[in-house]
């Protein structure tokens, strides 16, 4: 279990690192935290020839949070997300992610970029409509997070490019989030997972909801169930009827952990507690049992 | 601090330095040598036609590559059957590398060696290996159908099949108790496989210097590593020395031994006349060492009204994987300790040990056990549920009595010797851990459930273990034991002993483990063995060294040996506490000296005065020096015994099993140290909630391992392991002198039959195969609920 021979480049500034990554192309892998890389290289299931190592290019190690949204550079950690962001459904998401050891080392651009459909972070950027920033020599491009998640473990990164930052929207004002899943072993990957926003109006009556589904798809699955919940009270909408809706855009496969029914279940149970979740978190103070029970 | 240490919590001495990365592990030694790496199969099943090496050989830093043809002819035999037993009629074993057919994915093939780890990876990668695929044998059931062939000579798949009988006190069979019984129920149990998963894989290291190998290996036995290596070299035993250095746990796996690295890493380093080190990695762990529980077993059983059992029997399949260097103890010890804490009326056990293409099976913590117990203890409670009763009332119906002991299953133990029970007291236990959980005011509800289980362990299995305890002229005791310590606690269980029996303070007592320089002779540590043998054993070369530490002492004091206690490392005349000679002083008078070297050893010295002129410095019979060797070697094992319960509780959506409450009552004997008997229990309850709810290994139709790696082999967390609640119960041991029994693998023993009672207690579902996820309890309400129509158990009216 030791990895392969790779050359390693260490640049101090995103331009040398630009240079390198359009020299070496599809010969070359980024790393950033490495909790996905290191692992694949030393299983040798990836044999780069050269490792793009951004960690001392200290301008990507920032998160800079506005009213709009909060923008996260490559080498900003999970664990400093966490702290800095102020975006709640990042925070209820990191809180999700592996063990403090893991998100003091791991980055959210990394795990985006990463696009495993079992990670949280992908959903939550699906969820909340972010983008990402792609950087290559000849320029910058932002990327929608629904044109972002190609396939399993594909993003939209291309050779040469490095992903510089990630965008969060803020939510409108009113608004709840919430993240469940269901794992194997605290800190594992989501055998399914479902983060969901509600907004309210001044009545408490739903006027938006999504929720965005993990591990039961090719890539995030994002539903949007504000019409279902017919601008009523959470309490009066039909949640039985959104959880069926949410299963039935998803499209789980069984593996060695869970079958595929197993993971159905698990989602449309999971989304019913995420948007009962959020909207009592959007009601906050408000509503005394907004939910119902 | 007083030296009356047996008994006490005292804190563990190796764990400052476990604790702080000051543990001297395999990898952590021989930094400059080179190192091995193998080419493994990735077939199940498949017969070598070439190998070739070429592209390899241009790797920088490449040293050496081997195949089987290059191993000399006693390094190329097959590996040794450990433990022959006359049911083994067809025992494998591997070839250190394979010859011409591999016979499970991880086999080794090819050996490496280069200037590091690295290179030689890169150069195993590059050689290439010319399989012919066969068909594999995966699975039981169509292993034993014989249709494929593991091994070409072994028809049926099967390497051994044994039976054993135990007629009732009437003459009965077991088959005709049954049919005589008022009540019978037939049930097929599946437990399935998991492993020894040490956070220290194996690892070997050898340094030759022309004319004596020095071979540090993570072994459960350097002892026996040493005598295998010493004949597969056809090196004198005097020149070859065995250290196993810090083991980052063994839990049986590494009791396995010569693995073919033992034999190729010191052969490799003879033959090139250089260090060489290999150090197993995770995947090679789970593809190349050992497996076990893997299991199906076809039940029937008859009792009375009372739930009383008249007759049992058990027909076990048992997956012993490719080979069998460990013999069939597994299979042999679950059969024999299936019985538990009970009087059975007539028991019949029959088992095959069946070959499949997969990793070989032999002892993991439990060995055989857990399997046994889930087998007697999920028919306690299918019989409880039968018969409506409560599931501890038809346990105590069943119990052996206080006043039975010492009580003959009546069969043949691991050992070789009669199963017989030396001491226990199970109805004691019982209310103890009725009361520990609360089982009286257990509150049905649903999705909530409660489950218990019994087992009784045979430890402390002979043939013997040795101990040296020697008193240096500097106060300072040196204990030394040949078996090996995989982190359990002997450095500071082994002082406690020393200084109970010698009366010095711990701070003055060192405990070496498992270096063939120091002890030579010794069996090995697993069998929950190494307090029960190497325990007496020290106590008894302490009482040696005491009795001859009192002679000299006396001699000094002008007393008699009988007026002489020793405390705090004086000796002084009982009652009169100035009357004291230290025991550095003893130590010193106990080895005439020629020569000082400081204050203390001129004492000894010819012109000190302190010997008589009349008499040999040494006494005719007596020896130099303040030291005592001695062996305890026990008629037969010692049966420990334990009760455990739990309260889980189930998610009615998500399926989700939680532990909400684990109880353990433990019985062991006489406690060296309650706080590390607790650490054993805590250990090995985490142990088998991961077999009982997170650990399998997943082969598919082709024998590949699905889930290799830390990423799907679920081992639990500390997040997983609910706080285990303990009490004690000492039924002394009357087979050895400090009346102990073993207390190592206890801890795992009965989990999965607990979790599986409580989870068919809270869902009303019967749970007849372990371990259980969340996705499988899913799919057993869907099928109770399709079957709710029509009864779906399998009793016979």
């Amino acid at each position: 279990m030791k990895p392969p021979p790779f050359e390693h480049h260490a640049p101090r500034e995103l331009g040398e690192a630009l240079d390198v990554l359009a020299e070496v192309g599809p010969r070359g892998k980024v790393l950033a935290g490495g909790q996905s890389l290191i692992p694949m290289l030393n299983m040798r299931l990836a044999a780069p020839e050269h490792l793009v190592d951004i960690n001392r290019i200290a301008s990507l190690a920032t998160v800079e949070p506005s009213t709009e949204g909060v923008t996260v550079g490559a080498l900003a950690r999970h664990s400093q997300v966490e702290r800095l962001a102020g975006h709640p459904l990042l925070r209820q998401a990191l809180r999700l992610v592996a063990h403090p050891v893991i998100r003091n080392r791991g980055t959210v651009v990394g795990s985006l970029v990463h696009a495993d459909p079992a990670a949280e972070l992908p959903a939550v950027l699906a969820l909340l409509g972010g983008s990402v920033r792609l950087a290559r020599l000849e320029g910058l491009r932002e990327v929608g997070a629904a044109e972002f998640f190609v396939g399993p473990m594909e993003s939209a990164v291309q050779p040469g490019e490095l992903a510089v930052s990630a965008y969060f929207p803020s939510l409108p004002p009113r608004s709840g989030t919430a993240f469940r899943e269901v794992a194997r072993r605290h800190g594992d990957y989501a055998l399914a997972g479902v983060c969901a926003v509600v907004t309210l109006d001044d009545d408490l009556h739903i006027t938006a909801a999504r929720v965005a589904c993990v591990s039961v798809g090719p890539v995030p699955v994002v539903v949007d169930v504000g019409g279902l919940c017919e601008r009523r009270p959470a309490s009066t909408v039909d949640w039985a009827a959104v959880a069926r809706a949410v299963r039935e855009e998803t499209e789980p496969e069984g593996d060695i952990h869970a079958s595929a029914a197993y993971r159905l279940q698990l989602v449309g149970v999971l989304a019913e507690q995420a948007l009962k979740d959020a909207a009592r978190e959007a009601a906050g103070p408000w509503g005394s049992d907004p939910v119902g029970t | 601090m007083t030296t009356r240490l047996f008994g006490e919590a005292v804190q563990r001495r190796e764990d400052p330095r476990l604790l702080t990365g000051g543990g001297r592990y395999l990898d952590d030694l021989g930094s400059g040598a080179l190192e091995a790496a193998f080419v493994r199969s990735p077939h199940a099943h498949a017969r070598i036609r070439d190998i070739d090496v070429s592209a390899a050989l241009d790797v920088d830093g490449l040293v050496a590559i081997y195949t089987w043809e290059d191993l000399p002819e006693r390094v190329g035999r097959p590996l040794p059957l450990l433990i022959p037993h006359p049911a083994l009629t067809h025992g494998r074993t591997a070839y250190p590398l394979a010859r011409d057919v591999v016979r499970h994915v991880g086999e080794p093939v090819v050996m490496v060696v280069a200037r590091d780890r690295y290179l030689a990876e890169d150069a195993c990668g590059l050689i290439e290996v010319d399989y012919e695929p066969l068909k594999p044998v995966v699975g039981l059931e169509e292993a034993v159908q014989g249709a494929q062939l593991v091994h070409e000579d072994v028809p049926g798949n099967v390497g051994a099949h044994l039976v054993q009988e135990v007629p009732s006190r009437t003459g009965r069979s077991a088959r005709e108790a049954i049919e005589a019984s008022p009540h019978t129920l037939a049930f097929r149990l599946d437990i399935e496989r998991s492993a020894s998963m040490p956070l220290e894989g194996r690892g070997v290291y050898a340094r030759w210097d022309g004319s004596d190998l020095r071979v540090y290996t993570s072994t459960q036995t350097s002892t026996s590593v040493r005598m295998a290596v010493a004949a597969a070299l056809g090196l004198p035993l005097p020149h070859v020395e065995v250290i196993a250095p810090d083991v980052g746990g063994g839990f049986g796996v590494k009791i396995v031994h010569p693995w073919p690295e033992e034999i190729l890493v010191p052969w490799a380093a003879m033959r090139l006349g250089q260090e060489v080190k290999w150090t197993e990695d995770r995947r090679e762990h789970f593809i190349s060492s050992a497996h076990e529980r893997g299991q199906v077993q076809h039940v029937r059983v008859g009792f009375d009204d009372d739930g009383v059992v008249n007759g049992l029997d058990v027909t076990i399949l048992h997956d012993h994987g490719a080979y069998t260097p460990y013999g069939i103890i597994v299979p042999i010890i679950t059969s024999t300790q299936l019985l538990g804490p009970y009087r059975i009326g007539a028991y019949r056990v029959e088992f095959s040990a069946v070959y499949t293409n997969t990793v070989q099976v032999t002892p993991y913590r439990g060995a055989g056990r857990p399997q046994a117990v889930f087998c007697m203890e999920r028919t306690m409670d299918k019989i409880a549920r039968y018969l409506g009763k409560d599931r501890t009332e038809v346990r105590a119906a069943n119990f052996i009595g206080p006043d039975e002991f010492p009580y003959d299953q009546g069969m043949t133990f691991q050992d070789g010797r009669p199963l017989i029970y030396d001491s226990g007291d199970y109805p004691t236990m019982l209310r103890m851990i009725k009361e520990l959980i609360g089982w009286d005011d257990f509150e049905p509800a649903e999705h909530r459930g409660i489950g218990i289980g019994c087992y009784v362990e045979g430890t402390g299995v002979g043939p013997y273990e040795g101990g040296h305890v020697q008193i240096t002229s500097d106060g300072r005791v040196h204990v030394s034991t040949g078996l090996t310590s995989q982190g359990q606690g002997h450095e500071t269980v082994f002082a406690q002993i020393a200084a109970t029996e010698l009366g010095v303070p711990i701070e003055r007592i060192s405990v070496v483990t498992g270096d063939t320089r120091r002890f030579g002779y010794a069996v090995g540590t697993f069998a929950s063995r190494a307090a029960v043998m190497s325990g007496n054993a020290i106590a008894l070369a302490c009482r040696k060294v005491r009795e001859k530490a009192l002679r000299i002492a006396a001699e000094a004091l002008e007393a008699d040996p009988g007026d002489l206690e020793i405390a705090d490392g004086l000796v002084h005349v009982v009652g009169t506490p100035s009357a004291s000679i230290p025991l550095s002083t003893v130590a010193v008078l106990a080895n005439p000296l020629r020569y000082a070297f400081d204050e203390e050893t001129a004492k000894a010295t010819q012109f000190s005065g302190t010997a008589s002129p009349d008499k040999p410095p040494v006494a005719e019979g007596d020896e130099p020096g303040l030291e005592g060797r001695d062996y305890y070697s026990p008629i037969r094992s010692t049966f420990a015994a334990g009760m455990h319960a739990a309260i889980v509780e189930t998610d009615p959506l998500t399926a989700e099993i939680k532990v909400l409450r684990y109880a353990v009552v433990h019985d062991c004997g006489r406690l060296i140290n309650p706080m590390i008997v607790e650490g054993q229990i805590h250990g090995g309850v985490a142990q088998g909630i991961g077999g009982a709810l997170y650990e399998r290994m997943v082969y598919d139709g082709h024998g590949q391992l699905l889930n290799a790696s830390f990423m799907d082999f679920l081992m639990p967390y500390v997040t997983e392991i609910p706080h285990i609640e303990t009490a004690h119960l000492e039924t002394p041991s009357p087979l050895n002198p400090l009346g102990i029994k073993g207390a190592g693998e206890a801890g795992v023993i009965p989990v999965s039959a607990v979790i599986a009672g409580a989870i068919e207690d809270a869902e009303g579902i019967e749970i007849d195969r372990m371990p259980i996820s969340p996705s499988e309890l899913f799919d057993l309400r869907n099928l109770a609920g399709q079957d709710a129509q029509t009864p779906c158990d399998d009793r016979e009216p």
